[in-house]
């Protein structure tokens, strides 16, 4: 039973038939999937929602299929951690990371938006898939396609990190790696969409493809028991993920099953490509487009389209933004670690560095219930983390206590 | 000599489908103006009544974004690819 009406341009509100289109014939803004809210109250209830297997598809009546899911059968439901040793560290009372860097199959939040994209590309009859990708969504794609039978083509920048790299290529995808930026990437991608009659899950297939994302959203309010934070930090980089986690906690309110809340949302960018925080900072919506250059290749998107959105978001819920250095990323990559035992990806140390300059600027509050969102794994973006080499020892007890003594760690009683 | 201009998908009604047109033209904004006189109300799409390009439109000269040259007064090559994309991101 699906409760999707139809698709509607976030822009200019033109209505569409739910087909495989991502841009407003009038306006060309972005197209967005809508819902009959009305019915899905009463159906989707905390109730059932408890009930159902630990997956995102527990909140299928808000995602976009007409029948059953057959892509990303084990995605999403990942943990969210209360985080006091983090909290106590950079001076706030209550902190949550949403640990999206265990994410099954591929250690993203981007198998969400997969798994919703690609059973979708079922329903619709495409027989091959495709992605312009930082590098997660070419991870998820390349698996979820092998996993489904499907062919998939993914392009990808020429620079990304290795595992990211060989996390695309093993899993047997037609992976094409181009010479040039992300940016580059997505309008080829754009170009080859208007060609050949495959499902890219960014490009014409995106509006289902985004709403994978309110999941993120979604989980979070039930597991913090049925409400939303009063503070939300979330990495930017096309600007998508945070305007859909507002949409999760906006359509949770609408259909009943949390109080609607004040979140204020914070966005996250590294300063090397900054133009949405620029945009936020200037007290402005219109983004500048700019060259990235920054180690948080993941975020390295300089012309984000859903921008505009992101500092709608941003600026209407009382939020602000953020950017930080290379060394403060790399610095709260170790920071996380070291405290809570999660290892994230350069995304997630953009999160938190922009978290902990948000706190020292009394943005967010000591007070505040704040949770951050963390995207990816630090397994596939290790060249950002440079840590000292450390010399070995030979295989006997003298040696160890003769190291431990050089580390001036107190041995156990 | 002409220039290759490559349509997307949403603006290939105006065209007769046509994916590649061609033009002879100094500047982008010279582009537009063949384009509509060539495919009347082509240009309504790409531009606010004001003359600026759409927010969610990009227009590529060989691959450069516009909105780091000249914007619509960017220069066009003899040989020049230009390449109309609507924006979007993310992946």
């Amino acid at each position: 039973m699906s409760y999707v009406t139809g698709l509607k341009c976030r822009e200019c509100g033109t209505h569409y038939q739910l087909e495989p289109s991502a841009i407003c014939e009038e306006c060309f803004g972005p197209l967005e999937v809508s819902y009959d809210y009305e019915s899905v109250r009463g159906v989707l209830t905390r109730e059932a929602i408890e009930k159902r297997p630990k997956t995102l598809w527990r909140y299928r009546e808000l995602l976009p299929l007409e029948g059953e899911p057959t892509v990303g059968l084990h995605t999403g439901c990942t943990p969210l951690v209360r985080a006091d040793r983090l909290a106590k560290a950079i001076g706030l009372r209550e902190l949550y990371i949403k640990n999206d860097a265990v994410c099954h199959p591929t250690l993203s939040f981007k198998d969400r938006v997969v798994a919703v994209a690609l059973s979708k590309a079922r329903e619709f009859g495409f027989k091959a898939v495709g992605c312009a990708s930082t590098g997660n969504l070419a991870n998820s794609v390349a698996a979820n396609a092998a996993a489904a039978g499907f062919p998939a083509h993914i392009l990808i920048p020429d620079n990304l990190e290795k595992t990211k790299v060989i996390g695309t290529q093993v899993y047997g995808a037609h992976l094409v790696p181009v010479r040039g930026n992300y940016d580059d990437v997505n309008r080829l991608c754009t170009e080859i969409a208007g060609r050949y009659p495959w499902a890219f899950v960014n490009v014409n297939l995106r509006p289902f493809y985004a709403e994978g994302s309110k999941t993120v959203g979604f989980e979070i309010a039930e597991q913090l028991g049925w409400q939303a934070p009063d503070a939300v930090v979330v990495p930017m980089a096309g600007g998508a993920l945070i305007t859909k986690i507002f949409k999760g906690f906006t359509e949770f309110a609408e259909i009943g099953l949390i109080p609607s809340a004040g979140t204020r949302f914070y966005g996250a960018q590294a300063t090397g490509c900054n133009p949405i925080s620029a945009a936020v900072k200037a007290g402005t919506r219109d983004i500048k487009p700019v060259k990235p250059s920054t180690i948080a290749k993941s975020l390295a998107i300089g012309n984000p389209a859903d921008g505009y959105f992101a500092a709608g978001v941003i600026s209407d819920t009382g939020g602000w933004s953020e950017d930080a250095s290379d060394d403060e990323i790399v610095d709260s990559m170790k920071l996380l670690a070291q405290t809570e035992g999660i290892f994230a990806e350069t995304a997630g140390g953009t999160t938190l560095a922009v978290a902990r300059k948000l706190i020292a600027q009394g943005r967010i509050k000591s007070t505040d219930r704040v949770v951050i969102a963390i995207t990816g794994n630090g397994l596939k973006t290790t060249e950002a983390v440079q840590l000292e080499t450390i010399e070995s020892i030979e295989p006997r007890l003298a040696a160890f206590e003769a190291r431990l003594e050089k580390q001036q760690i107190a041995a156990a009683a | 000599m002409s220039q290759k201009v490559i349509i997307p998908t949403p603006l290939r009604k105006f065209t007769s489908g046509q994916e590649t047109v061609e033009v002879n033209a100094d500047t982008i904004a010279d582009v537009f103006t063949q384009l509509e006189s060539q495919y009347p109300g082509i240009k309504a799409r790409l531009c606010e009544t004001t003359g600026e390009l759409r927010r969610f439109i990009n227009v590529y000269v060989d691959g450069e974004d516009i909105r780091f040259l000249n914007q619509l007064a960017t220069g066009v090559g003899p040989n020049a690819e230009v390449s109309i994309v609507p924006a979007i991101a993310g992946g």
